[in-house]
């Protein structure tokens, strides 16, 4: 039966428009992106490299798909989990409030395997987001760009990838970007099991990220013991695969808390869907 | 005839936060019973019959259909019902095939296209199957979530209200497809309505509640039968008030009041209507109509209002 309600699931995803617009808007932003780097692009990197030029020398294609690819992951992952959470947050109260709820839920189906079945759904459209992300970033920005290495400034310094060792630091990355965007469907999906409208859930879900993402940057002392547990503070932590070494206990940590932050939260769904009366 | 039951109600109770919506509901359902559910706005019937399909747990009480116990068997129990609560609603971005594909999926049963597009048939919705339902119109949803509820062959049906936005002709079809359903496929109905005269000319059992609480069940007949019949009798000449002092006579204690020259009314059981009209004509009377005017609604009303 958890089947088969997912195969139902994998058919409202596709049939509703809203389904789309993360795609849509996401294929504009990238489009965009590459336009502007196109048009401006290096002007944009010398900003980045002007304070090394006395020391260091530029040469060969520094404005590549690589770095393209980088920029755009970086710019968006802010912005994805809206995209995420406007399906993921209307798959349970988005059926309250259209009545569909009280329909299934008087069919031979268990409340847990209908959560289950909306989860895998939700996990599904969350990695074709990333997929069709990274396609787009990734071959289209090579494609456009060429390949060459990859220049990464982060809070070290400058760090300068060769292009044979960036593709598996992208594979790698992007497996940690969707974890961080898993843990954005799971929020909006347990809040989602608390709603009978569709806005609550994902108005909700973006609060929590702005909140926790307020408070991890704020830099006030007493949030300080908090802080490493937010998930906010882990969903950046793709970046760390394009340090040199790779910090693979930082990355390690982060993959477990946003794990934990997965499962809490489908807990939470599950637990309060069981218990709910549908009056809608 | 032996009683076989197939829904058993006992001691519903069902509080949200203080407020009480269900403190007493009792009720048996007997296998091939067109069972009438009836009650005011407000009553409990809704939540009593979302209980009934474990989309609100209850406080207290006792559910069982089929004789199996429906929270530990909640599953099993629900592959043998099909079901409409309070409204059909549907994916109305996806076409009416579309829509019970989804529904006959998780139904329990093997139900294929072949048997999809003969219950769009069997409800009036041939040659709909493709088109999305959000364009479809109250009644042609209401068709469509009854085509919904047989898809998988169920032994009981729960209908809420199931003729509601329907026009006369579709009113008409929902009676002839529930006692067909009684008929030819044996299968057990109920059903809540506020179309009382609905519920008269199709069900054969009946309870009403009221505030929360079973106030009688019986059969339709037995209960009707045990009440008094108001007689409204029009004469051809202007003699009822003479005709009201036979009556009086003849049967003390009928509460006859004359309305008009012509016409006037009475409290009489049902079993003396056929006495008194005998009596009338034996006694010079001409009598142009002899209606009587109890009907469900009355004995509704009388229940609820008591």
């Amino acid at each position: 039966m958890l089947w088969k309600n997912t195969y139902n699931e994998f058919i409202k995803i596709l049939a509703k428009p809203r389904s789309y617009i993360g795609l849509a808007a996401l294929t504009l932003l990238i489009v965009i992106i590459l336009f502007a780097m196109k048009a401006d692009g290096k002007m944009y990197i010398s900003f980045v490299t002007a304070s090394f030029e006395q020391t260091l020398s530029f040469n060969g294609n520094v404005l590549n798909g690589n770095l393209i690819a980088f920029i755009i992951l970086q710019m968006l992952i802010v912005h994805i989990p809206l995209l995420v959470a406007l399906v993921t947050g209307d798959l349970l109260s988005g059926e309250a409030a259209m009545g569909t709820l009280r329909m299934l839920l008087t069919k031979p189906i268990s409340r847990t395997q209908v959560v289950l079945s909306k989860l895998i759904a939700a996990a599904v459209y969350t990695l074709i987001l990333v997929l069709w992300m990274g396609f787009l970033a990734l071959l289209v920005g090579r494609w456009v760009f060429g390949t060459g290495d990859l220049i990464v400034l982060n809070s070290d310094g400058l760090v300068i990838l060769n292009y044979t060792d960036v593709l598996w630091r992208y594979g790698l990355a992007f497996l940690v970007a969707y974890l961080a965007l898993m843990t954005i469907s799971t929020l909006s999906l347990a809040f989602s099991a608390f709603a009978d409208n569709s806005i609550g859930p994902i108005v909700s879900t973006m609060a929590v990220i702005i909140l926790f993402t307020i408070i991890g940057s704020l830099d006030v002392s007493v949030f300080d013991t908090i802080k490493p547990w937010l998930f906010t503070t882990h969903m950046a932590s793709w970046r760390s695969f394009f340090n040199d070494p790779v910090p693979w206990s930082a990355i390690y940590k982060s993959i477990w808390i946003l794990l934990a932050h997965i499962i809490l939260f489908v807990s939470v769904a599950i637990f309060k869907f069981q218990r709910k009366d549908i009056t809608s | 005839m032996e009683h076989h039951p197939i829904i058993e109600v006992k001691g519903l109770q069902k509080y949200f936060g203080a407020f009480e919506a269900v403190k007493d509901v009792n009720f048996t359902v007997n296998k091939g019973d067109v069972f009438g559910f009836l009650g005011p706005n407000g009553a409990g019937k809704s939540t009593t019959m979302r209980c009934m399909l474990s989309l609100i747990k209850p406080n207290a009480g006792q559910i069982r259909l089929f004789g199996k116990d429906l929270q530990t068997e909640r599953n099993t129990i629900l592959a043998r019902v099909g079901s409409i609560v309070e409204k059909p609603d549907f994916y109305k971005y996806l076409s009416a095939q579309k829509n019970l594909e989804i529904f006959a999926r998780i139904s329990g049963a093997s139900v294929d296209k072949r048997s999809i597009l003969a219950t769009l048939d069997f409800v009036g919705l041939a040659g709909r199957e493709k088109d999305k339902v959000g364009g479809f119109s109250h009644g042609m949803r209401q068709r469509l979530g009854i085509a919904q509820t047989l898809l998988h062959q169920p032994d009981l049906i729960v209908l809420d209200e199931p003729t509601t936005g329907l026009d006369p002709q579709g009113i008409i079809e929902v009676r002839d497809l529930i006692l067909r359903l009684k008929n030819e496929q044996l299968k057990t109905v109920i059903l809540s309505s506020h179309q009382l005269a609905e519920i008269e000319l199709v069900a054969n059992r009946m309870v009403i509640i009221n505030r929360g609480q079973t106030v009688i069940e019986g059969t339709v007949a037995d209960l009707m039968n045990a009440q008094q019949t108001l007689l409204n009798i029009e004469f051809s000449q202007e003699s009822s008030a003479a005709a009201a002092q036979v009556i009086a006579q003849r049967f003390p204690g009928s509460e006859v009041q004359v309305v008009s020259p012509k016409t006037l009314q009475l409290q009489l059981e049902k079993q003396h209507i056929a006495s008194l009209n005998s009596h009338l004509v034996n006694a010079g009377f001409e009598i142009v109509a002899l209606e009587p005017k109890r009907k469900l609604e009355d004995f509704f009303i009388q229940m609820t209002q008591s």
